[in-house]
């Protein structure tokens, strides 16, 4: 095990570096749970650290049940985004355990959770080392266990299969040891975790383990599980933006059949019944005076101007400028859109209540149920099980669904399960905010770039509680409440040497409720720099990728960049009307770049094929890697060339997938290739990386299909 | 109240309810059938496809007192005798993200190979358009439609035809 010692002093930047604090849980069985180690100075202090008491915070924990199954519990949600899977490989891994003997749980809502927060692409640069560490050290102590048994000599013992195993040939399974290792006080072999190279599993391509319950029907998220007598409520919400009911008759609504129950909400009016088909005809029978949202002056047009308005004049260039170029461009306000629309299953008591929420952030929506009761002070009586969740990309990090499940159970004194309408969902959303973008190129004599400024106008994005804790985890720095100037300031850079570069958020004040989307401000500032940089080299003469490469700090994004230009024939003949387009980015410790090529000569641009390759560090799962940047692929064209949400006097026209045009399959290339380039065994992130590239590369290619640049998103907005 | 007699998913099932009530609403919220999902509500997203007499239709703007006296079958009908060569070459493919309107995705791709055993690129776009995927899946659907008429196909020629 001298490698893995030396691996572990030696390791690069990421996940090794961090120290990672393991202890035994007191429980029948072995249980180990693991966190992130601030304050552990290295791994030997960690491994004779007193134990600690329950309330110490922690990241993951992992159990040895009598059954032999071994279960992993974490404070994040399974979405879509392939988590469970990939905490499953690295606890088979370390544990040298079969895939399928392990499950894993999303934990439900507690203040001990270091960071309980699915975001900000966090997941495994977070929990990946606490959870080698933790399997490693059940190992040890099972290994440690079975030779205690034996009476034999710890060292000689070896693990495959989810049994400790002796040269003599005696096996047993780990169910058997549970108990008797959860009281071994120190291991008698290594409990640090194995190196990369030992690896089997880990990185091997692997299906998700929950696919034969998803392709089975299996699969449960809210609105299908079985809370005994769970009454479907929905709520009839205002025509604009956060109205409020004035009042009210439900006189017909309460006569109607199944009706059980009729309750006002300040966001609207609850109607309870027998079926959700009972509970959407006594909604319709509500006769409602609603008060305007705070918006209902607003439409399209007086939110662009505003936003062009908070720009303000051009700050002085850099010295010796002898030219300026100037790029603007729109990007409207996006809706999340889940394929499961926000829903809650509530069960509140005199003095405790029970929540059933597919949550991206887990104790806001604790203390946001407990507040709704009154019980502020008692976040604790509120019991939040984490579900897994039919899409999330960023929408549960809020939780109305969950409070107005909780104040309807209270009032008829019953279980619901509350869901919102596709239009509920599609017109009250936490909006990616709609931006206006100006970026300044300043150009010496013989085109030498002497400084890029970009001034980006953005709504101020209501950030979760709980990013806070997030970004304190991964940035390293203390940030209780996390603004939009500090994210932004946080997130936002240029990986070219353009001499003085500078990015500046404008925040203004528009009263429609916003949100983080996947990528946050990159989803806007990362895709305009992108194709302002073709503009720039269209200005220049000179070849955008040629341009790239000449100005990359970053050796990640040039062998990126190499990668797609190689695999996808950067430059080779094609017809009029088709053209490449190339774009990069590099963000959450991973490196992305995308070639796309698209065919103008049609009504609408044809996404003809997309080549990806990206550098992720160490890739756990190259399977789910693959699915999350063909999937952001797809978010990326849906929204810069056809989806956007319009706001009409403080309402939102789109209700529905029919107006609101993601994607279909008959829009979508049968060629989205990925290819992992891999450099080093960093962890980089991956959920958000895929999109800004994305759109920036096939906003590219149209603009060199077409010779003219795109400024204005979707490109094919019928509407404004 | 009239009763509506259907067989689900093989079964005779019998519900008493007003004729107008869309199917979904009766089979998640009356016979706790939860495959088929509720998305949009109004037939444009596909979530809840399943099928009426082998032919996909969408449940949620199916009345109830359609399907008297005929086959209804969910997902969780789908293989009643093990995994469905669809369901396999969507484990295959490795198809599923969220999941949640996979199922819808499942019943619609076993409908269109039901009646064509060699779908093209431009016949999967035809029969696959009207099912959203937020998630983006739609290149490992396509993956694993293909993949499923080859099993069904290597499946007709072993039975021997």
């Amino acid at each position: 095990m001298a490698d893995t010692l030396d691996s572990e002093a030696e390791a690069p930047a990421g996940m090794d570096r961090r120290r990672f604090l393991t202890w035994v849980v007191a429980a029948p069985t072995l249980v180990v749970a693991a966190r992130l180690g601030f304050d552990a100075p290295d791994a030997e202090a960690a491994a004779q650290a007193p134990v600690p008491e329950s309330s110490t915070p922690l990241s993951i924990y992992i159990a040895i049940q009598a059954d032999g199954r071994v279960v992993a519990t974490l404070p994040r949600t399974e979405m879509g985004q392939g988590i469970t899977t990939a905490v499953a490989m690295l606890v088979a891994e370390e544990l040298d355990l079969p895939l399928d003997a392990v499950d894993v749980r999303s934990a439900s809502a507690d203040a001990r959770w270091l960071i309980q927060l699915t975001g900000l692409s966090s997941t495994m640069r977070l929990l990946a080392g606490p959870l080698r560490a933790a399997a490693a050290d059940a190992r040890a102590r099972l290994v440690t266990a079975a030779a205690q048994r034996w009476r034999v000599l710890a060292l000689s013992l070896t693990t495959a299969q989810g049994e400790v195993r002796a040269p003599d040939g005696r096996r047993v399974g780990y169910g058997e040891l549970a108990e008797a290792a959860a009281r071994v006080l120190l291991p008698a072999v290594s409990p640090l975790p194995k190196s990369v190279e030992e690896y089997t599993l880990v990185g091997r391509p692997t299906g998700r383990i929950d696919a034969r319950d998803i392709v089975t029907g299996a699969a449960r998220y809210a609105m299908d599980l079985d809370i005994p007598d769970a009454l479907p409520a929905v709520v009839a919400r205002p025509p604009t933006l956060r109205g409020r009911v004035q009042s009210f008759d439900a006189a017909t609504a309460r006569t109607l059949p199944g009706v059980v129950g009729v309750v006002p909400l300040g966001s609207g009016v609850a109607v309870v019944a027998q079926t959700f088909a009972h509970a959407f005809a006594a909604r319709d029978a509500l006769r409602i005076d609603w008060a305007p949202g705070p918006a209902s002056a607003l439409s399209d047009v007086d939110i662009r101007a505003r936003l062009r308005e908070a720009i303000g004049p051009r700050p002085l260039p850099p010295l010796l400028t002898a030219r300026t170029l100037e790029g603007r461009f729109d990007f409207p306000y996006l809706a999340h859109a889940p394929m499961e629309t926000q829903d809650c299953v509530a069960h509140v008591r005199d003095n405790q209540a029970e929540v059933w929420l597919g949550a991206q952030d887990a104790k806001y929506a604790q203390r946001e149920v407990a507040r709704a009761l009154g019980w502020e002070l008692a976040p604790h009586r509120v019991r939040v099980n984490v579900v897994r969740a039919g899409g999330g990309f960023g929408r549960r990090f809020f939780v109305e669904a969950a409070v107005e499940a909780a104040l309807v159970s209270r009032a008829i004194g019953r279980p619901v399960k509350l869901m919102w309408t596709r239009n509920d969902d599609m017109r009250h959303g936490h909006f990616r905010p709609a931006s206006h973008h100006r970026i300044l190129a300043y150009l010496g004599l013989g085109g030498t770039i002497l400084g890029w400024n970009h001034r980006a106008a953005v709504p101020t994005v209501e950030f979760p509680h709980g990013f806070g804790d997030a970004i304190t985890a991964l940035a390293g720095e203390l940030l209780p409440e996390v603004t939009s100037t500090v994210f932004f300031a946080l997130t936002q850079r240029s990986p070219y040497r353009f001499g003085l570069v500078s990015h500046e958020l404008r925040e203004a004040a528009i009263p429609i409720p916003t949100g983080s989307f996947r990528s946050v401000f990159t989803s806007q500032v990362g895709v305009a720099n992108e194709v302002f940089v073709d503009q720039l080299a269209r200005e220049l003469q000179r070849d955008p990728v040629e341009l790239r490469r000449s100005r990359l700090a970053s050796n990640r994004l040039k062998a990126v960049l190499d990668k797609v230009v190689t695999v996808g024939q950067w430059g080779r003949a094609l017809p009029a009307g088709v053209a490449q387009g190339v774009a990069v980015l590099e963000e959450w410790n991973s490196a992305i770049a995308h070639l796309v090529e698209v065919d103008v000569t049609g009504e609408v641009p044809r996404v003809l094929r997309v080549i990806i390759a990206a550098e992720v560090g160490l890739p756990i799962n190259p399977k789910g890697i693959e699915a999350q940047l063909q999937g952001a692929a797809v978010d990326a064209m849906s929204t810069t060339l056809t989806a956007g949400i319009h706001i009409d006097a403080g309402a939102v026209r789109e209700g529905s997938f029919a107006d609101y045009r993601w994607l279909r399959m008959k829009h979508v290339p049968s060629d989205i290739q990925v290819h992992l380039v891999r450099s080093d065994d960093r962890m980089g992130g991956v959920g958000e990386l895929g999109y800004p590239s994305a759109a920036a590369a096939l906003t590219n290619a149209i603009a060199r299909a077409r010779g003219t640049m795109p400024t204005r998103f979707p490109i094919l907005d019928e509407g404004a | 109240m009239p009763a509506h007699q259907f067989t689900l998913n093989g079964q005779t099932v019998s519900v008493e309810s007003p004729e107008d009530l869309p199917l979904l609403w009766v089979l998640r919220d009356v016979l706790g059938v939860t495959g088929p999902k509720y998305g949009c509500g109004v037939g444009v997203c596909g979530a809840c496809t399943s099928h009426l007499d082998g032919e996909a239709f969408r449940p949620c703007i199916h009345p109830v007192g359609g399907v008297a006296g005929r086959e209804v079958t969910t997902i969780e009908g789908l293989g009643a005798r093990g995994l469905h060569p669809v369901q396999q070459a969507w484990l295959t493919e490795d198809v599923a993200q969220c999941g949640f309107c996979q199922p819808g995705q499942i019943m619609a791709a076993v409908a269109l190979l039901k009646r064509n055993s060699h779908p093209s690129d431009a016949d999967i776009d035809a029969a696959m358009s009207d099912n959203v995927c937020r998630c983006g899946t739609y290149v490992r659907i396509r993956a694993a439609i293909k993949r499923a008429a080859l099993l069904l196909r290597g499946a007709a020629t072993a039975g021997g035809e």
